[in-house]
């Protein structure tokens, strides 16, 4: 008489599930990306769905090829989350054809040839967020000023289905902007102080109704959806915390030093990617380190990396790159920094013979 | 009374008000008791009865062999109708060596030599040698035998007894209820261990999702100036041995070390009982409190149960469980608990409970890759990295394994609790384990084997080293005896010669 299947230890288990975890994190982008819609008008939403779908079909055909049953797969919602967080980043505006090769590169490049879920090195949106702007610069760069849904100046459906699947060059040209990254880095290159450079509004950043990428304008919702993951603790305070830290320490400590030369803080954590990155994209498990210590270092890296290649490097925006970097160091971080184990020194020694050589010494 | 943190742990549903307001009811006998010999760490105890001999409650019928060993007695009066094998209280199923003793239902006891002396006027030694022979392993499901660990005085300095009602699995009452109904008995037996350890200070650590028990226990103390209850905060695993240490005196114990390197010694509760019960009455360890609960349990409570009642007995006279909604049924507490290969296993010392869950309560889903989300190496009570170490094993690589600290991992389950991938951890680490126990034990084996077989060559060659001198010195002796013999007849022939030369 067989009580049960022979099953290891333990018998219960918390109710939380991959599935689950990306549905809350799905949730915590909501508003940020129905505010970008909202921003941006009809062609953000068909650009967000078009890269969406791509990276949701990428996955299934790469599961298909693989051999792994698709349904179970993408019912974990790993594949949706990252076409959302791509479409996040890019211009608004941008032709469809940017949004299906960046999934492509996200999901097959960067996830299903390393192995798919939780096997890939890099995060699959910023891997194929560098791609694109490498390889379409110019499609990748063109920003657009807000055009709220339902205002005068938003373009009709027929119109959006133009700029986003035909040839929309004169209507997006009508209203190209430069974001305040672009605008920022020239000014100060020319000695021109932050305070006086037109359309430095620290209050507009905040709340986003600038020009800027699909999903990353508006710090304020992006923070508001940070501290929900934070309070349903799907991610840890330590990456972001050490991330935009370090930007605030470097900015600050600069801009003391050389303000005509150097931006402040609120500059740097409100503009761009920095908000996006430290929540959503920083934070992603399976390309952060394990412990603690490593995941501080690791978000302090990349604040580092982010302040450093805006400041000092060719592109105005560093957020991605300085992703991948770190990324890169994550195995390296991971194999040098772990936990102390129980009843042994960090070097792994019992403590009671790590004390007997200290006193040796 | 400050209390320190520890790292991990996780926070279960405790379930414990199933059980916790039943009062511990006696199970009947059942028709016949199959008493396993082995129901401890350590050496296989030795039959001393023969089939057909009668027997009396509390008789030895079972002695132990070896240093690390505990003794077993007839749980009631009987007859010995086998002496043979019978189902493990184990996942496996495998038979083990066991007595079967059908009870006659006259409980008459084995006649006392003596009144029991006052155990505070004993040496530790004398204690600890009641306590052996009263077959008393440790209850909360270590079973080590607890003389050893009443012994440890001589071996170490002692200065406190920590004494565990942390009872952190979730579902389990016994020790719940022992505290709450022999609150004196506890702490009575809970002195004569101090006294035989040596120890100034004692403290009982209770969780705080037991208040009764607490007040109970502090209405108990309230006599003894060296006794403290302490109330730990409801963690798992709470009330393992290293962590329950350091969350009442702030140390950490080094890695394979006993907690008594640091002056501590852990008993549970029900052992206390148990050494009140063997110092005050004479009785060795014939039964136990078991925990019957779970969602599909139809009557969950506490039962005092003979050792060796079948556990399908136990279930019967308990209610028994819901057929329809049955998950799974285990031995002990849902997080180290483990299925039973066969349900009319015996009922042993170290078991605690019997849990019949339901299918929501197990939680059971499909395994899903590892997304490094790291909540195991936040849960681990012991620092390590459950995913690394899950990682090397399933892929085999031992070695591996155990260098990201396998021996280190207590099989706490914190880790399998958490993941969202439902990764079953245990399952590996337990594999890799014993993997590498067998490698041990056979790279022991060929060392032996090499040994033995270097000792042989030796010896072969030491015999013929020995033969040859013989050979040699028998050769010499040879040579020498014929040039004696030569020098002899040389010398007759020479007195001949001179004998004729004198005559001549």
């Amino acid at each position: 008489m067989n009580s049960s299947p022979l099953i290891a230890s333990p018998h219960a288990h918390d109710a939380n599930t991959v599935a689950e975890t990306m549905g809350w994190v799905l949730l915590a982008l909501a508003p940020a990306t129905l505010f970008g819609i909202y921003l941006f008008g009809w062609p953000a939403l068909l650009l967000f769905l078009v890269t969406v779908a791509a990276a949701v079909v990428a996955e299934y055909l790469s599961l298909k090829i693989a051999g792994k049953p698709p349904g179970r797969f993408l019912a974990d919602g790993s594949a949706l989350l990252t076409g959302v967080l791509l479409a996040l980043t890019l211009p608004p505006w941008a032709p469809w054809w940017v949004g299906v090769v960046g999934a492509v590169i996200a999901i097959v490049i960067a996830k299903q040839v390393f192995g798919g879920v939780g096997q890939n090195l890099f995060n699959p949106a910023m891997a194929a967020r560098v791609a694109l702007l490498i390889s379409f610069p110019l499609e990748m760069t063109t920003f657009v000023e807000p055009q709220p849904l339902f205002s005068a100046a938003a373009p009709t459906l027929q119109q959006s289905l133009a700029i986003t699947f035909g040839s929309g060059g004169a209507a997006i040209d009508a209203v190209t902007s430069a974001t305040i990254l672009d605008h920022t880095r020239t000014e100060l290159g020319q000695g021109v102080a932050l305070d006086e450079i037109a359309g430095y509004d620290p209050l507009a950043l905040a709340w986003g109704g600038v020009p800027g990428s699909l999903g990353e304008t508006s710090a304020l919702l992006l923070l508001l959806g940070g501290l929900l993951l934070l309070w349903r603790r799907v991610i840890t305070w330590y990456i972001p915390v050490a991330l935009l830290g370090t930007i605030t320490l470097l900015a600050t400590l600069f801009h003391l030093i050389a303000p005509e030369s150097y931006a402040s803080a609120p500059y740097h954590l409100l503009s761009g990617a920095v908000m996006l990155v430290a929540f959503f994209i920083a934070t992603d498990p399976v390309t952060s380190p394990l412990s603690v210590r490593g995941q501080l270092l690791f978000g302090a890296g990349c604040g580092a990396f982010i302040w450093i290649l805006r400041t000092w490097s060719g592109y105005p925006e560093g957020a991605a790159f300085a992703i991948l970097l770190m990324n890169a160091f994550t195995p390296l971080i991971d194999h040098y920094i772990r936990p102390r184990i129980y009843g042994r020194d960090r070097r792994g020694v019992p403590l009671n013979e790590s004390v007997a050589t200290r006193e040796e010494r | 009374m400050k209390l320190f943190s520890i790292r991990g742990g996780v926070h279960p549903h405790d379930h414990k008000h199933l059980s916790a307001e039943q009062p511990i009811v006696a199970i009947p006998l059942p028709p016949l008791l199959h008493i396993p010999l082995q129901q401890h760490i350590g050496a296989m105890a030795k039959p001393v009865v023969r089939r057909g001999d009668l027997v009396r409650k509390g008789q030895l019928i079972a002695r132990a062999q070896g240093a690390i060993s505990a003794p077993v007695h007839a749980p009631t009066s009987g007859r010995i109708v086998g002496i043979g094998s019978y189902s493990a209280h184990h996942p496996s199923d495998l038979k083990v060596g066991a007595i079967t003793l059908q009870p006659d239902g006259e409980e008459r006891w084995v006649e006392p030599q003596e009144a029991p002396p006052d155990p505070f006027t004993l040496s530790a030694e004398q204690i600890t040698r009641r306590v052996a022979e009263a077959g008393i392993v440790g209850m909360g499901g270590a079973t080590f035998p607890s003389a050893i660990k009443l012994n440890l005085g001589k071996r170490f300095s002692l200065h406190t007894l920590v004494i565990n009602g942390a009872e952190c699995e979730p579902y389990l009452t016994c020790d719940d209820r022992l505290m709450r109904e022999y609150s004196a008995e506890v702490v009575d037996g809970v002195r004569i261990m101090a006294h035989a350890l040596g120890v100034e200070r004692v403290i009982l650590a209770i969780e705080n999702n037991k208040p009764q028990a607490q007040q109970a226990m502090r209405a108990a103390v309230a006599a003894f100036a060296e006794m403290t209850v302490v109330g730990l905060p409801t963690r798992y695993p709470m009330g393992s041995e290293r962590h329950l240490v350091q969350v009442v005196t702030g140390e950490e114990t080094p890695a394979r070390c006993l907690t008594a390197e640091i002056g501590v010694v852990v008993h549970n509760t029900a052992t206390a009982l148990a050494v009140h019960q063997a110092m005050r009455h004479q009785q060795p360890l014939l039964s136990r409190v078991v925990t019957l609960s779970g969602g599909a349990m139809r009557r969950p409570g506490n039962y005092r149960v003979a050792i060796g009642t079948p556990v399908t007995w136990l279930l019967e006279q308990g209610g028994g469980f819901d057929e329809a909604r049955v998950a799974r049924i285990i031995s002990g507490g849902p997080m180290m608990g483990q299925v039973l290969g066969d349900l009319r296993a015996p009922v042993v010392k170290g078991c605690n409970a019997i849990l019949a869950l339901t299918r929501e309560e197990v939680g059971e889903q499909a395994e899903h890759p590892c997304i490094r989300c790291a909540r195991c190496v936040e849960a681990c009570p012991c620092g390590l990295l459950p995913l690394e170490m899950a990682r090397r094993a399933r892929a085999g690589d031992l070695d591996g394994a155990r260098t990201f600290g396998l021996g280190d991992c207590i099989s706490c389950g914190s880790c399998a609790y958490v993941c969202p991938a439902r990764i079953p951890l245990v399952q590996y680490f337990n594999f890799a384990k014993g993997e590498l126990a067998n490698r041990d034990r056979a790279k022991q084996k060929q060392l032996e084997t090499k040994r033995l077989a270097e000792q042989r060559a030796a010896r072969i060659e030491r015999q013929q080293a020995e033969k040859k001198a013989m050979m040699e010195r028998r050769k010499q002796e040879m040579a020498a005896k014929k040039a004696a013999e030569a020098a002899a007849k040389a010398a007759a022939e020479r007195s001949e010669e001179s004998s004729e030369e004198s005559t001549a």
